[in-house]
């Protein structure tokens, strides 16, 4: 990057030694951006932003919480009832991790659908999953804060699936809790990892940044920017868009902050925490569903963990099991057709997530998780070889010809931004 | 301990999943004052709801949460307050000379609880807990709905269903067996400003006072909302028109 010339003579002075604001300014404002962006571009910021939200009210949250089990509860009815606005920041919090979680998963998909994970942006991909794994532990420990019913046994629940490692899977599970059951120790620790896991994702967004700005932005057509023709500068073309997707988000986000804010959570959560009486059910918060269905569906309990964390190891390893050349799923007609069956089959699994394990519910979601295996270790890597794409566009400001396939972008993209 | 701890997730894990309480729970609906986005609480019900709360369920239920300065949400006066206060006996101290000791309830104290701790309340009520009434309304699915529909659905048992000594039968609670004796039957208290004792207005007034106690900040939350939504619709507007604008020198090809 070169050190720019800037007006104010203090931004000048300061940028000569240290040049960060034209590093800004190369960021932000010269960043070339491919123009046929459309809506679910939006996500990547509004994530951004959530983990924002997430910090800001977390650190207020933290000034008035007291991580013990015979004052948690306490001090988050406190929290609730005599801090100013206390209500608000604690539901900004609570509905705020439900959120983070939708515009992460809506992340996800658009990566999945146009191919974003493939050459050159596998490790920006990978240090997606693993945001996603940090995301998880985070939201999992800071359920068990409040101390409510289901913070202690979804926390005495999934502790205990360490325990189906051979050997030392008891030690572990002892080690985690710091005792023998999930106790004081265990809230403790619980608040010290909450209160530091969002600064590593921070770092690891930063990566994911850095990344991402090595190569720009994948596009609707999956095919590289060829000029300028086919670019925009960020600002301030992506700044008003991604401003313009910001004030929509915030408007459903406020709308269940203020109107439905426990929609989201479980009504056993506002009784106190019990070790001598379980909760008739005992669910996880609802972005674990998927997961949780997938643990359940495996008979053996080491069986279902490790089935549960290789549900994000695919993820991992996408980049090598999808080897066709054509991101998007576009040009790969039979590929847009496994892409819905997948998504289907996702929401199947949240879907049986929160049913019994019984019955007929046992069985659709024993099949929900072999599709789901299936459709990255079998259905990628053969239709890597068998699919014959559709032809590519030459670029993206000369399409070949009219209107790309439609499907997911199609639909959601404002006309301005087709191709048309 | 590790056989224990499995055998109690294969349980967990095999217990029907969905808050849905006990399946054949008969809930009754009504309307009210505090629900949708414009919802509000209705102060004289509230107050009658204090009233039969402490006639009749402050023998068994205590309001942790709940300050006497916190009733001035309802509608009473500084005076008033003071005055209800100070009809409770607070336990405090220990005094200089290392003595607890109990004096007459002031505003800031929270409202004293019957039972001296959780045992002592089991003990009263042949081994059941009378849970705290503060959360309840928020710590049940479709609180309001619920808790009116338990409160007016006793009755006797159909034929064939055992109810055993200590036990009473409650189409609304999950199992329909309940250890708490019927708490209202009409014409409990008797209310000064003459609106409808019976058993139905009883626990109408009971949860518009306890959906208070639960979110003391309803109404503030939802005028908030009216506001921060109405702020935040037009900024959709306004930002997409900027959008609009800007990206009008942007060929489509
Ligand atoms: C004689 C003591 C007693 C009185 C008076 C009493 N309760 Fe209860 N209440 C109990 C007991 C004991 C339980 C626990 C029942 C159980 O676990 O089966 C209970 C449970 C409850 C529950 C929880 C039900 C559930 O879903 O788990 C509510 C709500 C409740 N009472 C409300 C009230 C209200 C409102 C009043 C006043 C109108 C009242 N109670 C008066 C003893 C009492
Ligand atoms: C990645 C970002 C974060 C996520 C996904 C997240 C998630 C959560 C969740 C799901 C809860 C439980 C909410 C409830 O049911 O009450 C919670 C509680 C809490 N969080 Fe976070 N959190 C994040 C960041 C932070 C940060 C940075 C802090 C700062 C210390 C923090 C402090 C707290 C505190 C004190 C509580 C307990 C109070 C409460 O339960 O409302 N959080 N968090």
């Amino acid at each position: 990057m070169e050190s720019k010339e800037f007006k104010n003579p203090v931004v000048s002075w300061i940028d000569h030694r240290l040049p960060i604001f034209s590093f800004l300014n190369h960021e932000a404002n010269e960043y070339p951006t491919p123009k046929n962006l459309n809506y679910f571009w939006n996500f990547g910021s509004l994530a951004g932003i959530a983990l924002v939200i997430m910090i800001v009210t977390g650190i207020t949250l933290a000034m008035s919480y007291t991580a013990h089990t015979d004052y948690a509860f306490d001090s988050v009815e406190r929290i609730m009832r005599d801090v100013n606005h206390g209500w608000l920041i604690r539901y900004i919090h609570m509905n705020g991790a439900s959120f983070f979680f939708i515009v992460v998963f809506i992340h996800i998909f658009r990566g999945l659908y146009y191919g974003s994970y493939k050459a050159p942006r596998e490790l920006l991909w990978m240090l997606g999953v693993l945001i996603l794994l940090l995301m998880m532990a985070t939201a999992f420990m800071g359920y068990v804060l409040p101390w409510g019913q289901m913070s202690f046994w979804g926390a005495t629940v999934i502790t205990n699936l360490f325990s189906a490692i051979p050997l030392v899977g008891e030690n572990i599970v002892i080690w985690l809790w710091g005792g023998f059951s999930v106790d004081n120790p265990t809230l403790n620790r619980f608040f010290a990892l909450h209160y530091l896991l969002p600064f590593v994702i921070v770092g690891v967004v930063v990566l994911h940044l850095v990344a991402l700005h090595r190569f720009g932005s994948n596009n609707p057509l999956g095919i590289d920017t060829r000029g300028p023709q086919d670019t925009l500068p960020f600002h301030p073309y992506y700044t008003i868009k991604d401003f313009f997707g910001l004030s929509v988000f915030l408007t459903f986000f406020a709308a269940a902050v203020f109107f439905v804010p426990n929609m989201m959570g479980h009504p056993d959560n506002y009784i106190p925490a019990n070790a001598l009486q379980t909760p008739a059910h005992i669910v996880p918060e609802w972005y674990f569903l998927p997961f949780y269905a997938i643990l359940r569906a495996v008979p053996d309990k080491l069986g279902g963990v490790l089935a549960m964390f290789g549900a994000i190891a695919v993820l991992f390893v996408l980049p090598w099991l999808d080897r066709s050349p054509i991101r998007s799923a576009r040009f790969r007609p039979i590929f847009k057709i496994f892409f819905w069956l997948l998504f289907i089959d996702c929401l199947v699994l949240g879907y049986i997530g929160a049913m019994p394990a019984e019955g007929i519910y046992v069985l659709i979601g024993r099949l929900a998780t072999v599709w789901y295996f299936a459709h990255f270790l079998i259905i990628l890597p053969v239709l890597s070889v068998i699919e014959t794409p559709r032809p590519l566009p030459q670029s993206i400001s000369q399409p070949i010809f009219s209107a790309a396939g439609g499907g997911l972008a199609g639909a959601m993209s404002a006309p301005k931004e087709k191709v048309e | 301990m590790k056989r224990f701890l499995v055998s109690l997730i294969g349980i967990v894990m095999s217990l029907p999943v969905l808050a849905a309480g006990g399946g054949d729970t008969v809930i009754r609906q009504a309307e009210w004052s505090f629900s949708g986005p414009f919802g509000h609480f209705d102060k004289a019900s509230m107050q009658r709801g204090f009233q039969v709360y402490r006639e009749v369920c402050a023998g068994c239920h205590s309001l942790k949460y709940i300050a006497f300065r916190n009733l001035a949400d309802l509608g009473y006066s500084e005076a008033e307050i003071k005055a209800i206060a100070a009809e409770y006996d607070v336990e405090d101290g220990p005094n200089d000379e290392g003595e607890m000791f109990t004096r007459p309830g002031i505003p800031a104290d929270r409202m004293p609880s019957p039972y001296a701790n959780d045992n002592a309340a089991r003990a009263a009520n042949n081994g059941a807990y009378p849970p705290d009434l503060s959360l309840i309304f928020k710590a049940r699915p479709n609180g309001a709905d619920y808790l009116y529909s338990l409160l007016t659905s006793y009755g006797d048992a159909p034929a064939g269903k055992d109810v055993p000594e200590g036990m009473y039968y409650n189409a609304a609670y999950s199992g329909h067996l309940i250890a708490m004796p019927q708490p209202l039957y009409g014409e409990d208290v008797s209310y000064a400003d003459g609106a409808d004792d019976s058993i139905d207005g009883h626990a109408k007034d009971l949860v518009n006072f306890l959906a208070w106690t639960a979110e003391p900040f309803l109404e503030t939350r939802k005028r908030t909302g009216v506001a921060v939504l109405t702020f935040l619709i037009l900024l959709v507007g306004v930002s997409y028109g900027a959008m609009k604008f800007i990206w009008s020198d942007v060929k489509k090809a």
